[in-house]
């Protein structure tokens, strides 16, 4: 049951400690969950985990692609491997690693890379994840999830550690907003219509969610009613829930925390070519790199706040009263 | 005596070793035979003795584990676990034909008695840190075993690798570098140099030597010496010669890659068995 909270605020919690905090949970039931790390550590928020379980922590330092197949050697021998390190390196530095030695070899390996896109701020562009998302998406039997509040991940990390394969878990390290309800539970593969609307479906995941919720506010103002859909798991991507949104405002706009080529606009995109399509148009980074500066900015600059989605919006519908 | 036995029991799996893989090769009409031939002995001692293994439970989480990192050497592999039990000896006529469970590089989905999966290189070896840290944690006294290439040795995640078992001191854990000095492009030293290769791993932590790696008496020896040595993870460079005792490939001066049929496949069978007949197995009359 997922209950959207009435009051939507900055959370107290920071995401990494809601991802720790529900890590050690799991790690209390199931004694063959092991951390890595890869001396980020302390910028991952694992620290409580190691705490918690010293044995079963191995901070082995600045070796990312080393770090990857260990864990698969160690899935291999039955431990449930979480490797943490940032969204750039958790991707784009190990995606051999992460083909052939976890997915191509069938391992259970749970790959978590933190400060996911405009989220990277001040460590700028050379830090910057918006690639990740596509260049995972195509690599099969990877699923893909990107909570978008501590309430849900705390009930993704749930399924991670409980469900075989290779989970690829991008999120931000600090700020989030408190979107659901405590106790709100979530099923990775399936979408959350987070808010009923009938004339356009915004499709959101991350950080983007929220501002999904708040151009779907500014456009009621306006007499537009929007549906929210918080798209959490990226791959495999819940294409009834996207067809039925087809079918029944007949306009869809994603919006998403990195490239719009190959990531979350790319997947709905594909689901709707292959059905009915209706028009369509794409909130994220415009195949760009990124760069250096507070969220916030990183936010406007790129395209990403609730203004820029209801000009979307206000543009798919114009297509689709054509 | 006994011992000596045993050595003659390996040294003739070691050649069946060859005659196997060629032939499956060969029916295959194509592959990496050159660094296949130059682990033969290394297999031969692990499989005919040295491992704690059992084929007809590849799964035995007790066993001993073998990663083959240079996973383009898959078909030797498979020619040893056919020879001992893991699978009919027919499967090795499919070598990369469709439908396989034999293909060029080694797969744990795919083939009994197969450790991990391998074959972009580098990986091998920190899957095979992972499997021994693994083992170490569940209370096994389980040994890990992992064969890396001397070329293999260019990537730098075989040096990452070493960090990490020589930080977590994985006593039971030993790699052996074929340094048969051929890469696919040719040699090592024209290449990229390796350098000394057993003080390379002497500095990351390791306890290593240097043996003849077609010698098998030296091989088991050098074994029997690292797990001795508590504390440290240890290395043995096997000194070899690429495509030494298998003749189509001693033919070639580079011969990383080679295409033959089973006629010429059958010739070189021939050959090997001749040499061990007369006492010159390996490497016959071949100059090194």
């Amino acid at each position: 049951m997922v209950k959207l909270r009435k009051e939507i605020g900055v959370s107290p919690e920071e995401m990494r400690a809601a991802y720790c905090g529900a890590l050690v949970d799991e790690a209390r039931r199931n004694d063959r969950i092991v951390s890595l790390d890869c001396d980020l550590s302390s910028s991952c928020g694992t620290g409580g985990f190691s705490k918690a379980f010293p044995s079963r922590t191995f901070n082995l330092g600045i070796q990312e692609q080393n770090a990857c197949a260990m864990a698969a050697g160690l899935a291999r021998t039955g431990f449930v491997p979480f490797l943490h390190t940032f969204a750039v390196f958790a991707t784009r530095r190990i995606y051999d690693q992460i083909f052939q030695s976890c997915a191509y070899a069938g391992q259970n390996v749970k790959i978590i890379g933190c400060d996911s896109g405009v989220s990277a701020a001040f460590n700028g562009g050379t830090h910057m994840a918006f690639e990740d998302v596509g260049i995972m998406r195509v690599m099969p039997h990877v699923t893909i999830v990107e909570p978008s509040d501590p309430t849900m991940m705390r009930s993704v990390v749930r399924q991670l550690a409980e469900t075989d394969g290779v989970f690829y878990l991008r999120m931000p390290r600090k700020t989030v907003y408190d979107l659901y309800e405590p106790g709100s539970e979530f099923t990775v593969g399936k979408a959350e219509v987070i808010r009923q609307g009938s004339d356009v479906t915004i499709i959101a995941v991350g950080l983007e969610v929220r501002q999904a919720l708040e151009a779907a506010e500014t456009l009621a103002g306006d007499g537009i009613s929007a549906r929210v859909v918080d798209m959490f798991t990226v791959k495999p991507i819940d294409a009834e829930c996207i067809k039925k949104c087809a079918a029944e405002t007949g306009a869809i706009v994603t919006c998403e925390n990195d490239n719009i080529i190959g990531g979350l606009g790319s997947a709905v995109a594909e689901v709707l070519v292959e059905s009915d399509p209706v028009p369509m148009e794409r909130i994220g980074v415009q195949d760009e790199f990124g760069e250096v500066g507070p969220q916030s900015y990183l936010e406007e600059r790129f395209g990403l706040t609730a203004p820029f989605i209801v000009e979307k919006v206000m543009r798919v519908l114009k297509r689709k009263r054509k | 005596m006994e011992q000596a036995q045993n050595f003659d029991k390996i040294r003739r799996l070691s050649a069946d070793i060859r005659i196997e893989t060629t032939k499956a090769v060969g029916a295959a009409g194509f592959g990496h035979i050159g660094g296949a031939a130059s682990i033969a002995d290394v297999l031969a001692v692990l499989y005919g003795g040295m491992m704690r293994i059992d084929p007809e439970n590849p799964d035995w989480p007790d066993r001993d584990w073998m990663v083959l990192s240079k996973g383009h050497c898959g078909p030797a592999l498979y020619a040893t676990l056919g020879l001992a039990g893991y699978f009919p000896m027919e499967w090795l006529q499919t070598v990369n034909k469709p439908g396989t469970r034999l293909p060029s590089h080694a797969d744990c989905r795919k083939t009994p008695g197969i450790d991990m999966t391998t074959g972009s290189l580098g990986q091998g070896i920190s899957s095979a840190v992972g499997i021994a840290l693994g083992n170490r944690m569940h209370g096994r006294d389980s040994w890990t075993y992992c064969i890396v290439g001397d070329g293999e040795t260019n990537e730098g995640e075989v040096w990452e690798a070493c960090e990490a078992a020589n930080h977590l001191a994985l006593d039971h854990f030993i790699v052996f570098v074929d340094w048969n000095k051929k890469q696919l492009d040719g040699r090592l030293e024209d290449i990229c140099k390796p350098m000394d290769l057993e003080g390379k791993f002497r500095a990351f932590g390791f306890d290593a030597v240097t043996v003849k790696g077609y010698d098998v008496e030296a091989i088991w020896n050098a074994i029997e010496a690292a797990k001795a040595v508590k504390g440290k993870p240890h290395c043995i460079v096997l000194d070899t010669i690429k495509g030494l005792g298998i003749p189509l490939a001693e033919a070639q001066e580079f011969n990383h890659y080679l295409a033959f049929g089973p006629d010429e496949a059958a010739k070189s069978c021939e050959e090997i068995e001749a040499r061990f007949q007369n006492g010159t197995y390996p490497g016959g009359d071949f100059k090194w």
